[in-house]
């Protein structure tokens, strides 16, 4: 049991790291290019705009505080 | 030579004359990864190498490559004869997402200074201030195997990652493949005739080039996956390169912008 949730810890730590945001914002930009699927030109304006906002929101989550 | 050999060579040569410009961009995208990935786990093999001896150094890294070559024959060839081509590119879309993002938000900031960058001298350094200080038993060294063993085979990790998505949605594993060997063959020369050289490597510029191109690639067949059509087909690629190479840009300057008030502020 120890060794699967080393094993476990270890992917998750692989993959998600410290930025749960981004692997959560991923599967969010797929669910929405499936609901999308029929609307190709608006798939090919929203589905990187969702993609920008992920990144440009986890940039920002990254900055230290202010005091 | 026989008709069907004959005819074989013929196909196998048609093929290869036949790399299409994606095949350059996945080529591309897949050698500057490795190379980066490569020259991590150089500098681990070096600094394990200097304190701890070569012996058991090398012989960590050659089990971590066997290892991870032995994880490619398993999954490459299943992944691509086994999975649905549809459930395949959601799976490596969503993967190729989540790195690429991880990699282009390190990038971005690394480059805009909220970040320190990564400098290989000062890894090398603390490797070898760290393995000085463990004591040495005679003979067979387990630290610098494992030590060297873990290095080689994280880093390697990412890179079989790399080479699988990249390589089996498309069904260009081969491509995928040699791209990442000659990519190691390239660090390790360099690395290996002049250890030095490893620092002058613009190592963020190519992690955020990989994390662009990562990410198009991501949302490119993630979404296909999911039952979207991109409107012209695989130049679509293009457009999402386009945007995100403006996006990181964007961003990188109006961090830099954002970074010098709130320092003033905090002084």
């Amino acid at each position: 049991m120890r060794y699967v949730r080393a094993f476990g810890r270890f992917w998750r730590d692989f993959l998600i790291g410290d930025t749960p945001e981004l692997a959560v914002g991923a599967v969010l930009v797929l669910l929405l290019a499936y609901l999308l699927r029929r609307a190709d030109g608006a798939a090919l304006l929203l589905i990187p705009a969702a993609v920008v906002t992920l990144l440009v929101v986890s940039c920002l989550r990254a900055r230290p505080r202010r005091p | 030579m026989s008709g069907h050999a004959r005819l074989t060579e013929l196909v196998s040569f048609t093929t290869i004359s036949k790399v299409s410009t994606s095949d350059w961009v996945l080529a591309s995208a897949v050698f500057v990864a490795c190379a980066v990935e490569m020259v991590e786990a150089l500098t681990i093999v070096l600094a394990v190498g200097v304190t701890r001896g070569w012996r058991s150094t090398l012989e960590g890294a050659a089990a971590a490559v066997v290892l991870l070559a032995v994880l490619v024959l398993l999954f490459g060839p299943a992944l691509v004869h086994l999975v649905p081509i549809d459930a395949l590119r959601v799976v490596v879309g969503a993967l190729l997402l989540v790195f690429g993002l991880q990699w282009l938000r390190k990038a971005v900031l690394r480059a805009s200074g909220y970040k320190a960058l990564h400098d290989e001298d000062e890894i090398f350094r603390r490797e070898v201030d760290e393995l000085s200080a463990l004591p040495r038993a005679s003979g067979r060294d387990s630290v610098g195997f494992v030590v060297s063993f873990k290095g080689v085979f994280l880093e390697g990790l990412e890179v079989i990652v790399i080479v699988l998505t990249l390589g089996a949605p498309t069904h260009r594993l081969g491509l995928a493949s040699a791209a990442a060997a000659a990519a190691l063959v390239v660090v390790a020369l360099v690395g290996l005739a002049v250890r030095h050289a490893l620092t002058r490597v613009p190592e963020n510029a190519m992690k955020m080039t990989v994390g662009i191109l990562l990410t198009s690639f991501g949302t490119f067949w993630g979404a296909e996956g999911a039952g979207v059509s991109w409107p012209g087909g695989d130049l679509a690629i293009l457009w999402l390169l386009a945007i995100y190479v403006a996006t990181t840009f964007g961003l990188v300057v109006a961090m830099r912008r954002g970074r010098p008030v709130r320092m003033a502020e905090a002084a």
